[in-house]
């Protein structure tokens, strides 16, 4: 009997000890991180979302955390410790078979866009095989007073009647719509932790430097026109709603082909839009009401002129170039 | 003839084992009939456990081959909210860990805790009672998913808290009952397997309690908790379960005692000391401190030593026997060692933080899961089942069957874990390279597709095998007239 007690006591003791050490003391520790700057909680509605995006398990696809890497640059900016002072249960994920959603409000904040790419994600993303959830939506034959029906592409609507977002999908969409990443004092954050983990990762990868995109400081850089380039970066932010070669959905999102502002000689009204983001705007006695998000504050000054450098060179348009120093000259104007 | 039916007799022993002889030797005489009884009533709970086990095996692995096909045709039966993707994953997870796998290394651990230690089960009532919570559990747990019921998205802990209390006092009647039986050994020494068996379902239940409190589970410090959880479910569970199955069965298979005692003996130090510190590599370049993502990768390497020690260990018991490894048990049981061997190491290579920012957060990490799930621990399951069982009912299983079993799902995992192995480098490339997101998604089409026959290949293997389980269990005993063998107790 004493041997079972010393091994079984012995062996139970010391993992009990090394559990508190690497499981509770630091959950004890972590749990008190406060919140960063411009990190609240979220409204009654975003956290009835949040439950919602739980019980689907979105989070098995998603994950909601950007590393210091250059790979994950196209996603936000590194996730700082007071990113989830809020975010309980946490949401981290460990697979990334559909994109990083930590500041997807902010990269995709249109609500029209979230609607449809819910009910079909094909219906914006032909490749995508993101499941469809249609039951979070309701088919009626017309939409009740004060609720928008969801402007679902043709092929992909129902046959008869119009498409409603349920509670659940309104929830959902307001939480998708709130996950936007504060801006980070400082350039690079000042936070010391951050500042360890990007100065540790940068050492650990010395293949590949660590080009942090601080969008002023590239603004000098080659004002020639890097075509591989933006069509890379407009597959990876405009395609979604413009699609791949740039037609739109009707009446949903704009086609960019004989576009006014992108075929004018003068390029302002184009770099505002993007730089800024657009709402409500009428093309061609089309209003669209799909929010087009700003893409300042997540793209550098060379990136946003290579994008409308692309638009302004592909499908039939023919207008002038604009360089990097446009876009900071406009940047810097409003 | 397949060698669950070869009897014992006196080969040459290695004279420092006494506790691998005990387990050969018949015990001391006490009333026949007693004995046959408590024999009957070892194999009835045996058999049950296995089957129960088995009927999750086929549902849980169902499920996952669902899953795969919905990576092709993400619109299969989509229209019902209980049979979409983000539902059915903590189903198909959480079912093979604690439906399928958990059940059966219990079943396995109480039989050998009885036979090691040549005596009775402590309690077959409390045996009964095990089986019942786990079963309960799992349908309770399956069922609220499927309804949309998940506890935060923690993977292996989206069961709601009370049927998680419910697994926990399933471990703890079990942890009982495998103590209270070792206790009644008749030596003084108590066998290898026991102290794997033991050690892990009284770990266990702490990893339980630990990730069932709430109150230092917020924001980060959830991260922290779940990346203690996650791998210590894994690697502190089923790893030392599965352990002790290859500690009873391989020598018994082999018919000549474990390699080397003390080599067992350092390993099972060693994992205790180095394991339960690894579990914050899930999230290598998280906001989580430096230190403790820094501490997982040292400690990452030095499991080497115990995964190293351990696998040598049963390859030299393996070593100059090639027609016993040939026709028997004992290839499950080689290729169950050969995963532990390879997934382990293939755990520490990844936790490097070079070669982390290619393959986190890829489907390299699904393939990983899956070479040690499927490849170390279920097949470590049916070397322990195949040896055992028929020696507890005295029905041997369908040897063609066996065989095919055998293939059927070694091909299967391997086209599994190569496709996602080297599909999921491709899209941690594609990440790099600075493409469009979802050329990622569209890259990975073909090698979806390889999994998913992989999978199918593993589920076909499941069905063999749930046949060659009723074989060995209910069903009527063939002509082998197996009834007798209990009587052979321990041989």
């Amino acid at each position: 009997m004493n041997k079972l007690l010393a091994i079984a006591g012995g062996a139970t003791l010391l993992y009990a000890v090394l559990a508190v050490l690497m499981g509770v003391i630091p959950g004890i520790e972590l749990s008190r991180v406060p919140p960063g700057p411009g990190v609240g909680p979220l409204t009654a509605l975003e956290a009835r979302g949040r439950e919602v995006y739980v019980s689907e398990g979105c989070a098995y696809c998603h994950t909601q955390q950007v590393r210091p890497l250059p790979l994950d640059e196209v996603f936000g900016r590194p996730s700082a410790p007071g990113d989830y002072a809020y975010a309980t249960p946490q949401l981290l994920g460990s697979e990334r078979t559909g994109p990083d959603l930590s500041n997807i409000g902010a990269r995709q904040s249109s609500e029209i866009w979230q609607y449809i790419h819910l009910y079909d994600p094909r219906a914006v993303v032909p490749q995508s095989i993101m499941p469809s959830f249609r039951w979070l939506f309701e088919v009626t034959d017309e939409a009740p007073q004060g609720l928008e029906p969801v402007p679902v592409p043709k092929p992909y609507a129902p046959a008869q009647g119009v498409v409603i977002p349920g509670p659940d999908a309104r929830a959902l969409v307001a939480y998708l719509l709130s996950l936007k990443q504060a801006a980070l004092p400082g350039a690079h954050g000042d936070s010391a932790a951050r500042a360890a983990t990007t100065a540790a990762a940068a050492t650990s990868m010395a293949a590949t430097p660590a080009t942090p995109a601080a969008p002023a400081a590239t603004a000098a850089a080659s004002s020639v026109f890097d075509a591989a380039e933006g069509a890379k970066l407009f597959a990876a932010n405009c395609a979604a709603c413009h699609g791949a070669q740039g037609a739109g959905v009707p009446g949903v999102f704009p086609s960019l082909h004989a576009n006014p502002a992108v075929a004018a000689s003068d390029p302002s009204e184009h770099i505002g839009a993007v730089l800024h983001g657009v709402h409500g705007k009428s093309i061609a006695g089309v209003t669209y009401a799909a929010q087009m998000p700003a893409f300042g504050p997540m793209l550098s000054d060379r990136q946003i002129a290579a994008i409308i450098d692309h638009e302004r060179t592909s499908w039939g348009n023919h207008a002038p170039l604009v360089t990097a120093q446009d876009v900071a000259a406009a940047r810097a104007k409003r | 003839m397949l060698p669950v039916s070869v009897r014992r007799r006196a080969g040459p022993e290695r004279a420092n084992i006494n506790a691998a002889k005990r387990m050969t030797s018949i015990p001391s005489p006490s009333s026949r009939t007693a004995r046959y009884a408590d024999d009957r009533a070892l194999a009835s709970m045996l058999s049950a456990y296995i089957v129960c086990a088995t009927i999750w095996l086929l549902f849980a692995t169902a499920v996952g081959v669902l899953l795969a096909l919905k990576f092709a045709w993400p619109e299969l039966l989509s229209n019902s909210p209980a049979l979409t993707f983000g539902r059915l994953r903590p189903i198909h997870t959480n079912g093979t860990f604690y439906a399928w796998a958990s059940p059966a290394l219990i079943g396995l651990a109480l039989y050998v805790a009885a036979r090691s230690s040549g005596t009775r089960l402590y309690s077959t009532k409390l045996a009964w009672l095990t089986l019942l919570l786990l079963n309960l559990a799992a349908l309770a747990g399956t069922i609220t998913l499927a309804l949309g019921f998940n506890d935060g998205d923690q993977e292996y802990r989206e069961w709601l808290w009370w049927i998680r209390v419910i697994l926990a006092s399933g471990l703890i009647t079990a942890a009982w009952n495998l103590i209270a039986t070792v206790a009644r050994r008749e030596g003084k020494d108590i066998y290898l397997s026991n102290w794997y068996t033991i050690g892990g379902t009284l770990w266990t239940i702490i990893i339980v309690i630990v990730a069932l409190l709430p109150w230092y589970q917020h924001g980060l410090g959830q991260v922290a908790v779940q990346g203690y959880y996650m791998h210590n479910a894994v690697g502190m569970w089923f790893t030392p379960l599965a352990l002790g199955v290859f500690y009873y069965a391989l020598p018994k298979l082999m018919n000549r005692p474990i390699y080397s005692y003390s080599l067992g003996i350092f390993a099972f130090w060693t994992n205790l000391a180095f394991y339960p510190l690894l579990g914050a590599h899930h999230f290598l370049f998280s906001p989580l401190p430096w230190w403790l993502q820094t501490t997982a990768i040292v400690c990452s390497v030095a499991m080497l030593v115990p995964v190293w020690g351990g696998s040598a260990n049963f390859l030299l018991t393996m070593r100059g026997r090639p027609e016993r490894l040939r026709r028997t048990p004992a290839a499950f049981i080689l290729v169950g060692v050969l995963g532990y061997l390879l997934s382990s190491t293939q755990g520490t290579v990844e936790a490097f933080r070079s070669l982390q920012r290619v393959w986190h957060l890829t489907n390299f990490t699904v393939g990983h899961s899956h070479l040690t799930m499927y490849g170390f621990i279920t097949f470590a399951i049916w070397g322990g089942i195949y040896a055992l069982l028929p020696r507890a009912t005295g029905k041997d299983p369908n040897n063609l069957l066996m065989g095919i079993h055998f293939w059927l799902a070694t091909v299967g995992v391997l086209i599994y874990v190569v496709a996602l192995s080297v599909g999921g480098t491709v899209q941690g490339l594609d990440w790099i390279r600075g493409a469009p997101f979802i050329e990622s998604v569209t890259d990975m089409a073909p090698y979806w597709l390889w999994r998913s026959v992989g999978g199918v290949l593993m589920f076909l293997s499941h069905m063999l095998f749930a046949w060659n389980v009723w074989t060995m269990t209910y069903a009527r005993a063939g002509v082998a007239g197996a009834v007798a063998a209990p009587a052979v107790a321990g041989a």
